[in-house]
């Protein structure tokens, strides 16, 4: 039996969808039916993928507009009858074909303020409880597939770029702040340039997580909690105002 | 020239998985500028995908391990043709690398009294890989990755692929490569370039690898001027997946028998009993009692009072014993073996420690793992053979170059164990960096690049472009892969090999005339074209070692040569380039000294 897949040609300056006919095979995979093409049909269409596995968030596409992992998305998943349709990541400028520019992401992880440690035992170690660290183990799942980056309103449909990090990088911040050897804070990056604000609690992002990160519950709630102590408590205000760096001589 | 971008750095590191990024950032830390260079984005290089753990002789889970015992235990599982200096190295210097990394940031998962925890694995003698659930190296590359971002000092090229090496009177002065999203020549200027661009896997066609592991580093090296050893030893793991098609290949981690899961065969036997080789008959279990006994201990976090089961045995051993089953009938129904951890542990526990796994074959293969076995078969999966390399710097034979990590060899001896190349990348990777950090300040001469080499590799390169309706460059690569694993795949003989050869002949020439379509932006024909020549370099240069080693040791077994041959138990086969010809020579291994004797002895 064949599969028709509908996929996105072209780059920044605009294409079309083609049509592309494969034969099915049973377990088969998206990014299978996509490598079909390349080796059969068109060697230059334009995709990434490395591990095959879903481990490192490389094949990111919208498969009939759902953001999606190709390597785990099934072909079963959908009606043979029915062309299934490929695109790129709608909330990046698209490259070529399938592969979208997402230096952006990289450019926001640089400012997010890095970990810092407390000092360590004498004997150069830590000791972490398996308890304390289970809930940061959560975002370090993380595989920067940039799904949930890509259906948020904020980024997807807002464009906030310049004022908003975007779910990925909440639970980077998150993994960051929860750590318990950290002792840095990322209050005022997450209210100032974070714009943790932005984010109306849709849980969209959630919901496309392969890694079925609870981002929205565990991330950014907590996370916004924090800012609000850290911020618009009435005694830490006056705190902060009173030792603002810029007040300082 | 003046057409191409041209940067200048002192160290240039060649890959971003765990050893480039290591050795990027000792080299910043050292005060070397850095460029770091790799095929795909920061953070999707293979070191993403290691499962299992990283070795490490801590001893929080066993306190009978230590850096002797690692030692001892890589040693025997290479079956000594180690460089023995690499395995002390890394035996000692792996439990502070690891360390490290926790200050990095890097949470590893925890024993009861809040110290790192460590699993079983096989060839490891104790609990002794540091782990976090499946996904090890996920944790490790992107501690390593935000430390990279926040070394000053390093700047990152992504999505670049390094096509050439350039030199200047016998020393490395630079390297060509191309934006995969422009199609563009870069030039790097630089004094000394270290290779980290892991291994060979596409080389096969049932492997465990991704669309990078094309054999770069190595052709790389190879084409300028460096000894390359062990290329003869290709790990076959012996747990990938075998179906359905789409992820034949796939690996199923060691670390599910780590966990208590057992082999069998269709009769239901476990049949890795019948395999212990004479070497380890004093460690493994004879009985299932004593195997069962023993993977309750470990569960319940006692120390182990009996032999381990044989199902921990090492790789080579497993993947051989498993082809031999579906050889002689007792195979599953598609081809493998049956690895079964649902009658083991509890549906939570397996969730708990083997949670990708449980989704990768929940998901891809309709399988339950908390309820039914897995199939599982070899697949090609890690390169022992490599750069050969200084243990101290990682300085290759030609002045200027560096190799760490998987494309490095000499370490691994015949055979790896698992969770010893996380570590390996760690801690060569810092001294790759420190090396090469080290040779660039001390070296002032003035290096130059050759603007008409660079104009004729650029034009060879692009050659494809021109080839209208010449050879599919997928087709040639799948010729490759079919031959590699029919002709030089797990069980190899002089003919096979010799056919090889000849093959080999004409899929270069194949290759030779390649065409692709589109321009040069992102694409992956073109791609596929341009590493074809890495990957037949390789792959030649693991078909002349392997004829070479008229022996079977470790990964390399040769049916017309089944046992191990006492004039091959102490030389390496180097492969080298000379002129146009690559030429295969043997050379003996140093002696062990007598210390590291008596501890592979078990005398100390
Ligand atoms: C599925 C799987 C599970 C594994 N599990 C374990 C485990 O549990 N424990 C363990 O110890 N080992 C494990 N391994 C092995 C281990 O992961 C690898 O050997 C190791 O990660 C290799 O690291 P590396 O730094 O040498 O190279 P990689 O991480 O592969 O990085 C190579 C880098 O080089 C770049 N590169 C390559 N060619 C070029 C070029 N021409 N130009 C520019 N850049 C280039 C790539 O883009 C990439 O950035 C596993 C391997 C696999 C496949
Ligand atoms: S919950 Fe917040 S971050 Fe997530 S998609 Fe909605 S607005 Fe975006
Ligand atoms: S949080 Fe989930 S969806 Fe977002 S990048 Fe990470 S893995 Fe992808
Ligand atoms: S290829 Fe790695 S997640 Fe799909």
């Amino acid at each position: 039996m064949d599969a028709v897949l509908r996929i996105f040609r072209g780059d920044a300056q605009g294409g079309q969808f083609q049509d592309y006919t494969v034969p099915l095979h049973e377990g088969m995979v998206v990014l299978d039916a996509i490598h079909h093409v390349q080796a059969h049909a068109a060697s230059d269409l334009a995709c990434r993928w490395n591990c095959k596995a879903g481990r490192c968030g490389s094949c990111s596409a919208e498969v009939d507009g759902k953001p999606k992992l190709m390597c785990m998305t099934r072909m079963d998943e959908f009606q043979p009858s029915e062309p299934i349709t490929v695109a790129p990541l709608k909330a990046f400028p698209v490259i070529k074909d399938l592969v979208c520019d997402v230096s952006w992401n990289y450019e926001v992880n640089k400012r997010i303020p890095p970990f810092h440690p407390k000092p360590p035992e004498p004997d150069g170690t830590w000791r972490m409880q398996q308890e304390d660290i289970d809930r940061v183990q959560e975002f370090r799942k993380c595989i920067e597939c940039f799904l949930c980056q890509d259906v948020c309103h904020v980024l997807r449909d807002h464009e906030k770029k310049d004022s908003f990090a975007g779910p990925r990088f909440f639970v980077r911040v998150a993994s960051l702040e929860m750590h318990p050897l950290d002792v840095a804070s990322r209050t005022a990056y997450l209210e100032e340039q974070g714009g943790i604000g932005l984010c109306n609690i849709t849980k969209c992002c959630t919901e496309v997580c392969p890694e079925s990160i609870r981002i929205t519950d565990n991330a950014i709630i907590p996370l916004k909690e924090r800012v609000v102590d850290d911020f618009y408590d009435p005694v830490r205000l006056a705190w902060r105002w009173l030792t603002r760096r810029d007040r300082a001589p | 020239m003046d057409r191409f971008e041209t940067y200048r750095y002192d160290v240039l590191v060649v890959g971003a998985g765990g050893a480039g990024l290591r050795a990027a950032i000792e080299a910043a830390a050292q005060g070397a500028s850095v460029g770091l260079i790799c095929k795909s984005l920061l953070g999707k290089a293979h070191t993403v995908m290691a499962e299992g753990g990283v070795a490490a002789a801590l001893a929080n889970t066993d306190g009978r391990d230590s850096w002797q015992v690692h030692f001892r235990d890589t040693m025997r599982g290479g079956k000594m043709l180690n460089d023995w200096r690499m395995a002390e190295l890394l035996a000692r210097e792996a439990p502070a690398r690891v360390v490290e990394l926790e200050g990095w940031g890097a949470l590893f998962d925890r024993t009861p009294d809040g110290r790192i925890l460590q699993r079983n694995f096989g060839g490891h003698q104790y609990p002794r890989l540091a782990h976090v659930g499946d996904r090890t190296g996920l944790e490790m590359i992107r501690t390593l990755q935000d430390k990279t971002v926040h070394s000053p000092g390093i700047d990152v090229y992504m999505e670049c692929t390094v096509a050439r090496l350039l030199k200047d009177d016998g020393r490395i002065s630079g390297a060509l490569a191309y934006r995969r999203e422009t199609g563009r020549f870069v030039v790097f200027r630089t004094k000394a370039v270290v290779l980290a661009t892991g291994g060979i896997g596409r080389a096969y066609k049932i492997n465990s690898n991704s669309w990078e592991y094309t054999g770069d580093g190595h052709a790389l090296a190879y084409d300028a001027g460096a000894d390359l050893i062990g290329m003869e030893f290709v790990q076959f793991h012996p747990t990938g997946m075998v179906w359905p098609l789409s992820v034949r290949g796939i690996l199923v981690t060691e670390g599910v028998r780590g966990e208590g899961g057992v082999l069998k065969n269709s009769q239901g036997e476990r049949f890795m009993f019948r395999y212990i080789p004479e070497m380890f008959r004093a460690d493994f279990a004879d009985t299932e009692d004593e195997a069962d006994r023993w993977v309750a201990e470990v569960i319940a976090g006692r120390t182990a009072t009996v032999r381990r089961p044989p199902e921990l045995l090492t790789r080579d051993v497993v993947a051989r014993a498993i082809a031999q089953e579906v050889r002689e009938g007792r195979g599953s129904p598609h081809g493998g073996a049956f690895l079964d951890i649902a009658s083991r542990r509890k549906p939570e526990e397996i969730r708990k420690k083997l949670p990708s796994m449980y989704q990768q074959f929940y998901e891809l293969a309709d399988v339950d793992i908390t309820r039914q076995p897995m199939e599982v078969g070899p697949t090609t999966h890690y390169m022992m053979g490599g750069v050969r390399v200084d243990a101290e710097t990682q300085a290759a034979t030609v002045p200027g170059l560096f190799a760490a990590g998987e494309v490095a060899g000499g370490l691994h001896g015949a055979n790896r164990l698992g969770g010893n190349s996380l570590s390996d990348l760690l801690v060569f990777g810092r001294r790759a960096g420190l090396g090469a950090a080290a040779y660039a300040k001390a070296y002032a001469g003035d290096l130059q690049v050759d603007a008409r080499e660079i104009e004729a590799i650029a034009a060879e390169l692009l050659a494809p472009f021109d080839h209208v309706g010449g050879e599919n460059p997928y087709a040639v690569h799948d010729g490759l892969q079919d031959m590699m694993g029919t002709y030089v795949g797990i069980a190899r003989s002089e003919s096979d090999l010799r056919t090889a050869l000849s093959e080999l002949e004409r899929l270069r020439a194949r290759a030779a005339r390649v065409g692709v379509e589109g321009h040069r932006q992102y694409n992956p024909g073109w791609h596929v074209a341009v590493d074809l020549r890495h990957l037949l370099t390789v792959s030649e240069a693991v078909t002349r070692a392997a004829l070479e080693r008229r022996e079977s040791r470790g990964a390399h077994m040769r049916v017309d040569y089944p046992d191990s041959e006492p004039a091959f138990a102490t030389v390496n086969v180097v492969v080298r380039r000379r002129g146009d010809a690559m030429t295969v020579d043997q050379e003996p291994i140093p002696p062990l000294p007598d210390a590291l004797r008596r501890i592979v002895e078990g005398k100390d």
